[in-house]
């Protein structure tokens, strides 16, 4: 009836995991209760859950990052005390079956569900409004799109209060994740948190890719789209090359433990460097997925503090897309010490050295854009900054590694594990708080405090180099990773010393939420009335904060790069009347309710419970087909309902 | 310990960007001396070729990373909002020989990299045979839940989690794995390989002088992984001899049943010796004809 699952799979005996899934229970349960007791459920159903708005799906997608980095975030900090102290003879506090889950859950985490809602959020916030647009290509699809990410997201989560995670490292690489070597239910939510989590991804990837190709405002040729847009289209075309191959080879090794087969195993012909082939053909794209959304932040972000037009446009886009397509040729130096041939690791080192080309002129253009600007120390440009110092010595460790000869010594070390939190840290997260702190005015109406916003900036940047500069010593000094003791004592002061630098970084994060708490407080202090604070250059800047759910009461015309810089240079006025009327799509609960039954169908598959499976399929593609079909009508804004409300917005900013 | 003496295999090393790094060099051969048992620490003609090669592709870029670095932050002083003496130029975005210099640059920096790369990928192709006088050792090495095997084929004895070598003795190593994947690392000698099942690779290494090596697995194998380390004893010629004499006199005859029983999962493994192998052992283990681990299930 119950497949695998049993009262053992609750970790009642085990202190840490059950104070762990007291405490994510105790969490939920409170945030529900408050809903609840607060009467907030039929707001929350009808502005959120069920919204088809990419405004609002993009800041769910946000905070749904944010709170994952938390997650994230405790097993790191685990990790690192752990390591902190297990030197020598001692074992630390964390057993190796312990130690092995949360490395794994940490990675998996912060990539699938921290980086990526990141970087998807923002772009599905801010790209409509960029382009000048009214929504996304498919708002419905969008919903859903985000839903099953989330539900991605709650079944790892899950498997810290029933049953175990993977222990097998981030990726899961076989034979160690094949059924042989890992007969728990470990890896299958691993499995099936991805997959379903996976074809949220592709679906947004889609939709992007279709908005920004087809539905632009009138007069925005592609090469008067915001570089943002531009490293948008690039990420979400990787997106839809990349992540069918993560589906498929997902697949197999779900085959493989599932149904008996042998893709990845020991036996039968099975061969686990296929899997290595497949997973970064999907891998080094996934990390151009993730970094060029944040280089099109950082240029925004440049380009509006320095007051200037950023530097060689056409440059940027070029090396966008020379990115884009190279990523594609460079996955084999993640194992160059596989022992292919002397060729081919020449081959595919030079390839990861070209990509080197690109990025850098990224980060002379960006150099020069603040050249004779009027910089303003606001927190996204510290960001920006913090990126750019950081950024560039990630990409030297990064390059050093795409030297065969020095990735034989460098492989698998903490040299490795320092690189790409270099690079993701400093690259990937720093863009999405640079971009949070840019964009927060637009969502919401107000600015961020300030204070607390470069407080939260240092602690960040500071504990980055305590946490991680260690690292690459220790990388150097021969220690590898995943290790959950070491026996060398000289290696122990590096890890009391990125120790600390975790703890640096706790305060960063402590100081962002209070951030957040203190502007939301203070927020009649920061209101941004014209909807745009920051005397910004793109469309979005044009439009109310937050902006109506129809985003313009008419759709700009556009008639060069920047285009509202040039507006506001040329004086031009908003029109107040003569509006037609508009159709907004309404609300859905697909997303929410296919999601569920995905959530349900995942649940039962891991555990074996066959008819709950199918219980889960069936309906999960009963609700996609029924809402499909489901003629609804839409929303419509009338001419007046428009004229009005543009009126009121623009008063105060007539008035200043 | 002390570094070794630096480049003895520098013959690929381009002297034009010699002096520019000789700075960088000095300082990156005094932290070497601080990082003992590293992969700075080199003690073999791999591990030293490498080293190099680290140091001086570190050195090509950092000629371009210091100054963007400086620039990043002298830029963002110089040009702050309140300082009104700065040039404030809102409009300027383009210049084709700014262009051209910044995709040159990095594009320069690339060029001699791939020189480095291409060479030493070829140079220090694991699989190549290292040249010397003295004749090589063949060494069969064997990773298991959670401990290493190493067979000497052509002494016909083996040894678990411990490595006796003759010093100046160029090493041949065939690698292979009873049970998932794991990777053979001996950072002061260099190349680390990844052990693979149904599958052998190969690797080249040697120890120059005389020492003890901390050698470990690199790649995450599951829950005794922390503890699949060993040590590798370099020895002089004499010595090892000695050794094999010692060797072939005490422990046990490693077959294909007693190899059975080893293949059980099981961690912290004390040094052990064989004094005889089963000779067609490797070879059975690589192509899976030989009963091996079983499943972890079964311990519970």
């Amino acid at each position: 009836m119950l497949g695998k699952l049993t009262w053992s799979a609750i970790p009642l005996g085990q202190p840490i995991p059950m104070a762990a899934s007291l405490f994510i229970t105790i969490g939920v349960f409170a945030v529900l209760g408050l809903v609840t007791w607060k009467g907030w459920w039929p707001y929350v159903w009808r502005e959120w859950l069920t919204s088809v708005d990419h405004k609002r799906i993009g800041v769910m997608y946000v905070l749904l990052a944010l709170v994952l980095l938390l997650r994230g975030f405790i097993d790191a900090i685990m990790m690192r005390s752990q390591l902190a102290i297990a030197a020598g003879g001692a074992q630390g506090y964390l057993p190796p079956e312990h130690y092995d889950q949360i490395f794994s859950a940490h990675g998996t985490i912060m990539i699938f569900f921290m980086a990526m809602p990141f970087m998807v959020g923002l772009m599905n916030f801010v790209v409509p409004l960029q382009l000048g647009v009214r929504d996304v290509a498919f708002p419905a699809l969008n919903a859903i799109s985000f839903w099953l990410t989330a539900s991605g997201a709650l079944l790892v989560n899950l498997s810290l209060v029933v049953g175990e995670f993977a222990r097998t490292g981030w990726l899961a690489y076989p034979p160690l994740s094949e059924l042989q070597f890992s007969p728990g239910v470990g890896v299958d939510y691993y499995l099936w948190a991805l997959q379903i989590a996976g074809i949220g991804t592709l679906l947004a990837g889609i939709n992007m890719v279709t908005t920004i190709l087809k539905m632009r405002a009138p007069g925005m040729s592609y090469m008067r789209m915001p570089v943002f847009c531009w490293t948008a289209l690039a990420s979400n075309l990787l997106i839809v090359a990349a992540f069918p191959i993560l589906t498929a080879t997902f697949g197999m090794l779900l085959l493989d433990r599932y149904a008996g087969m042998h893709f990845f195993t020991n036996d039968g012909g099975g061969n686990a460097m296929l899997y290595f082939n497949l997973i970064w053909a999907w891998g080094h794209p996934e990390v151009y997925i993730l970094i060029l959304p944040a280089f099109g932040i950082f240029s925004e972000v440049i380009a509006t503090f320095s007051g200037k037009a950023l530097f060689g446009y056409r440059s940027m886009v070029l090396a966008t897309m020379a990115i884009c397509l190279l990523s594609f040729m460079v996955w084999l130096h993640h194992f160059f010490t596989m022992g292919a041939g002397a060729d081919v690791n020449a081959f595919f080192g030079i390839m990861s050295m070209i990509i080197a080309v690109p990025t850098g002129v990224k980060v002379f253009n960006w150099l020069f854009t603040l050249y004779q600007g009027r910089i303003r120390f606001e927190v996204p440009l510290l960001w920006t900054i913090g990126f750019m110092v950081t950024f560039t010595i990630g990409g030297l460790s990064g390059v050093l590694m795409a030297v065969p000869p020095a990735d034989f010594v460098l492989h698998n070390s903490l040299f490795l594990v320092a690189h790409f939190h270099n690079v993701i840290i400093g690259g990937v997260f720093f863009g999405g708080m640079a971009g949070y702190n840019y964009w927060f005015p637009k969502a919401f109406g107000f600015t961020l405090d300030k204070r607390l916003g470069i407080v939260s900036f240092w602690c960040w940047f500071v504990g980055f180099y305590l946490a991680f500069m260690p690292l690459y010593v220790l990388g150097l000094l021969g220690m590898t990773r995943r290790m959950q003791h070491y026996a060398d004592l000289s290696w122990q002061p590096y890890m009391i010393v990125a120790e600390i630098g975790a703890l640096v970084i706790l305060c960063g994060i402590v100081a962002t939420i209070a951030q957040l708490i203190v502007s939301i407080r203070q927020r009649e202090r920061h209101r941004d009335r014209g909807g745009d604070p920051w005397n910004g250059r793109t469309l979005e800047w044009s439009t109310a904060s937050p902006p109506p759910a129809y985003n313009f009461a008419v759709l700009p015309e556009v008639a060069s790069l920047d285009a509202f810089w040039i507006m506001k240079l040329r004086g031009n006025r908003m029109p107040v009347e003569h509006f037609e009327s508009i159709r907004m799509p309404k609300n859905s609960a697909n997303g929410f309710v296919t999601a569920f039954f995905a959530v349900v169908m995942g649940f039962a598959l891991i555990w074996h419970i066959w008819w709950m499976a199918i219980f889960g399929l069936v309906s999960a593609a009963i609700t996609l087909v029924v809402f499909g079909w489901l003629e609804r009508g839409e929303n419509e804004v009338s001419g007046e309902e428009l004229a009005m409300s543009e009126r009121a917005r623009l008063r105060p900013v007539d008035a200043t | 310990m002390h570094s070794g003496p630096p480049g003895e295999r520098s013959g690929h090393s381009t002297r034009l960007y010699g002096y520019c790094a000789g700075a960088v060099l000095a300082a990156k051969s005094c932290v070497a001396t601080c990082l003992a048992a590293g992969v700075l620490d080199a003690q073999g003609p791999v591990a030293a070729a490498e080293r190099l090669i680290l140091i001086n592709a570190t050195a090509i870029m950092l000629v371009v990373v210091v100054p963007v670095i400086l620039l990043t932050l002298g830029f963002a002083w110089w040009y702050r909002a309140s300082n009104r003496r700065a040039v404030y130029s809102p409009v300027w975005s383009y210049s084709g020989q700014i262009e051209l210099v910044v995709w040159s640059i990095p594009a320069m920096v690339v060029i001699l990299l791939a020189g480095v790369g291409w060479t030493g990928s070829h140079e220090l192709d694991p699989a190549r045979k290292l040249k010397s006088e003295i004749e090589p050792l063949r060494i069969d090495v064997v990773s298991l839940d959670w401990k290493w095997l190493f067979i000497y084929p052509d002494q016909n004895v083996a040894t678990l989690n411990e490595l006796v070598v003759p010093a100046a003795t160029p090493l041949e190593f065939m690698l292979t794995s009873a049970t998932v994947m794991n990777a053979f690392f001996i950072p002061q000698l260099g190349s680390q390989i990844y052990t693979m099942p149904g599958m052998a690779t190969r690797l080249n290494l040697l120890a120059d002088r005389p020492g003890d090596y901390p050698g470990l697995s690199s790649h995450f194998s599951g829950d005794g992984f922390a503890d699949m380390r060993f040590v590798v004893h370099a020895v002089p010629a004499s010595a090892f001899s000695a050794w094999l004499n010692r060797t072939r006199k005490a422990g046990s005859a490693l077959s294909a049943d007693s190899y059975a029983q080893l293949a059980q999962p099981s961690s912290h493994n004390p040094p052990q010796s064989f004094r005889s192998v089963d000779p067609h052992l490797f070879e059975r283990i690589v192509q899976q004809t030989v009963a091996t681990a079983v499943l972890p299930a079964a311990k519970h």
